[in-house]
């Protein structure tokens, strides 16, 4: 489903990605691990579209086109889906009129209808449940004063109402403590199908207790230096970045 | 070969108009308030009109204003408007009690001034002064400040009729008492009407000012209103304004507020050629709250002044300023905000923020924040932004397949809700909000708003923000 071949990216003449591959199938949960300042913000954003970033080099292909050229909102509408780290606060704009904007915004580009009022209410209370959101939450503004946990979670149920294909899920484990990690983790193994895919970006091993990964990728210098099973996760966990830092030929 | 400049041109022949039509300008006067006319009439023979070289006028040039020539009414057309059964607020489920001022004039079918069943008293000034002169003496033209510029000066020199309102002490008016200004006349106009507001002791008042084009004609409208709100009174105050790009609205408003009173204003500015916007608040008793709001947003050559003044007189006073503006094409802002702390006015608690979108390299924001504090104990704050918009932000909602226009869209929408949200009757919040949303799209039209139901206008004129330009 998603291919990223020799990616190479910079940011203001500083270089950040420096050839780096990813193959992910539908059905499958990539974890990407690694140090701060290793580039995994910068490859959620790069995938999602975000302005400012300078492609290199490389291609990434989602669904058998390259996205690169298309605007964040195409790239949302194909199915892609970045949960952000810093979930952005937008005053005076409603959960609820954002998100029946969105969802229709994606049916547009299916070619259906909007989807009539009662039937969006009845879909916001069920995904709702999913993070255990309260209705108070959806009658505020995007993320305006939520608690660090709240808007996690409010990403994790924009992810249930827009149902991507591919739902990148940007560090979502900073800031949670215990019991809202594992609401967010819940919600996200719920929303697992054969068809989809999720690539988790952590920078600890604790997340992975609760979303399961097929796959982790050790992302360093703008690379990933090495790729395994769930196990690699605990021998990172065991020996530090240090290790990889040891281990990387530079 | 001595060249003479429009404002002084124009200020010869208000002169000499005035000269020639005392009599009949001052004929329902008192005694003091006629001699208070000849005081102001001096006083703007001295000063002339405001011109750029006074620091409050740096920014606001009249100029152009006065290229223009422009009559003056000394009495009320006798050609009253066809729809004159039509009047009726356009905003649904909204009950109101209009009144009207057509060109500057009371209008009414029959009587001039009406009493309502709670002994509030609605209606023309020029009928108050007649027939409860002690009543309008007692405040007529004691807020004002003839020196402040030589149009308050003016305007108090030829002041004849405006709107009247009296709310006895502990009388509640539930009902929202809409004051619309309508200008129709195919020549140029220069309207001078002046309105006086009391509200008496624990009294609720809550007042909606219009002011609305009827057609395309340039016009230069000099506003002043006097609103006293006694001890424990409370007054909402909100001011929607719609002209066509050629009018001219200097509009002056001059709030006293005693102990413990209550005053929320928001001026709401969808269009207008020149709009000026000048709040006086004097907090003159203890434990009062003003309250003063505003949301412009304009485009092509328009241009927006708003001037608030907060006088902390007294000790224990709150007082929160919040204006907004969007400003598209080569359209200008401009934001003097002034609250003055008196020395003994300890324990105030003073707010003033001002912050603008300016959507084109074109377009010019002046603001300028002033606090001038002379107690020891007291909590002021101010803030000043001129932006674009926040573009983490765009790319979050982008993020969500929303597009670029509409994600531009809902980021202006909220930043102007901020400021709308804080109106408190929800018919009238979601109306305005409604013509905000419209204004945005490029969708309103100088009718949207206007009282007169009259949609079969062969003109379409729509207000166009252009989004697509940030």
């Amino acid at each position: 489903m998603l291919k990223i071949k020799n990616l190479h990216v910079s940011i203001n003449g500083k270089q950040i990605l420096r050839g780096l591959n990813l193959e992910v199938n539908r059905g499958e949960v990539h974890a990407i691990m690694g140090p701060n300042g290793t580039g995994k913000s910068t490859l959620a954003n790069v995938i999602a579209g975000k302005p400012g970033y300078h492609i290199d080099k490389g291609e990434i292909i989602f669904k058998g086109k390259n996205i690169l050229e298309l605007p964040p909102e195409v790239r949302a509408q194909e199915g892609i889906f970045l949960g952000f780290q810093y979930p952005v606060e937008i005053p005076g704009v409603s959960m609820t009129n954002f998100m029946r904007t969105a969802v229709n915004e994606h049916r547009k580009y299916k070619g259906l209808d909007p989807m009539p009022a009662g039937e969006f209410l009845k879909l916001m209370k069920e995904k709702q449940q999913l993070v255990e959101i309260h209705a108070k939450l959806t009658n505020r503004s995007v993320n305006e004063g939520f608690s660090g946990g709240e808007k996690k979670k409010n990403e994790i149920f924009q992810m249930a109402m827009l149902e991507p294909e591919l739902a990148i899920l940007d560090e979502t484990d900073s800031g949670l403590d215990i019991d809202a990690l594992k609401i967010v983790a819940n919600g996200v193994n719920k929303l697992k199908t054969k068809d989809n895919a999720t690539i988790v970006i952590t920078h600890y091993q604790r997340l992975l207790d609760y979303i399961v990964p097929d796959f982790v990728h050790i992302l360093f210098d703008g690379k990933i230096v090495k790729s395994g099973g769930k196990e690699l996760a605990l021998i990172l966990e065991e020996k530090g970045y240090e290790w990889i830092k040891d281990e990387s030929p530079n | 070969m001595e060249t003479k400049y429009n404002d002084i041109i124009f200020k010869e022949k208000v002169v000499s108009l005035f000269e020639q039509n005392r009599a009949q300008i001052g004929a329902n006067d008192t005694t003091r308030m006629s001699k208070e006319r000849d005081v102001a009439f001096k006083q703007f023979k001295k000063v002339g009109f405001p011109n750029k070289k006074m620091e409050a006028w740096r920014n606001t040039n009249l100029k152009d204003v006065f290229a223009y020539n422009y009559n003056i009414q000394f009495s009320p057309a006798d050609e009253k408007p066809e729809l004159i059964e039509a009047f009726q607020c356009n905003i649904h489920n909204f009950d109101t009690q209009t009144i009207t001022l057509y060109n500057g004039w009371y209008l009414s079918e029959d009587k001039h001034l009406i009493t309502l069943p709670n002994g509030t008293i609605i209606g023309s000034l020029a009928q108050a002064i007649k027939e409860y002169p002690e009543l309008v003496q007692k405040h007529y033209n004691k807020y004002t400040n003839i020196e402040e510029n030589g149009l308050i000066a003016l305007n108090t020199a030829f002041s004849q009729d405006g709107i009247f309102i009296y709310v006895p002490d502990n009388v509640k008016t539930y009902k929202t008492i809409q004051m619309v200004n309508i200008l129709d006349k195919e020549d140029n106009l220069f309207i001078q009407n002046r309105n006086l507001i009391i509200v008496g002791k624990n009294a609720k008042l809550t007042i909606l000012h219009c002011d609305d084009s009827y057609n395309y004609s340039r016009s230069f409208t000099n506003t002043v209103t006097e609103v006293f709100i006694d001890e424990g009174a409370e007054v909402d105050h909100y001011k929607l304004q719609n002209l066509n790009d050629n009018s001219t609205l200097i509009n002056t408003t001059y709030f006293h507020q005693e102990l413990q009173s209550k005053l929320t204003t928001n001026s709401i500015t969808l269009n207008g050629g020149l709009i000026r916007n000048k709040i006086n608040v004097v907090l003159n008793g203890e434990g009062g709250e003003a309250n003063v709001f505003g949301v412009y947003l304009v485009d092509k050559e328009q241009h927006i002044d708003s001037q608030v003044f907060v006088d902390h007189a007294k000790a224990n006073c709150n007082s929160d300023e919040l204006f907004k503006g969007i400003i598209d094409d080569n359209a200008t802002a401009v934001f003097n905000g002034h609250i003055l702390v008196r020395k003994d006015s300890q324990h105030t608690n003073a707010s003033q923020t001002n912050r603008n979108v300016q959507l084109t390299d074109k377009a010019t924001v002046y603001t300028k924040p002033f606090l001038e504090i002379y107690a020891d104990d007291v909590k002021c704050n101010h803030g000043a932004t001129i932006g674009q918009l926040d573009e983490e932000a765009l790319f979050y909602i982008k993020s969500r397949g929303i597009g670029d226009y509409d994600a531009r869209l809902l980021l202006l929408y909220a930043f102007a809700a901020e400021v709308i949200n804080k109106i408190s009757i929800a018919t009238l919040r979601e109306s305005i909000d409604d013509l905000v949303k419209k204004r945005l799209r490029g969708e309103l039209a100088i009718c949207d708003q206007c009282v007169l139901q009259c949609k079969d206008q062969e003109n379409t004129y729509e207000f166009k923000i252009d989004i697509s330009k940030i």
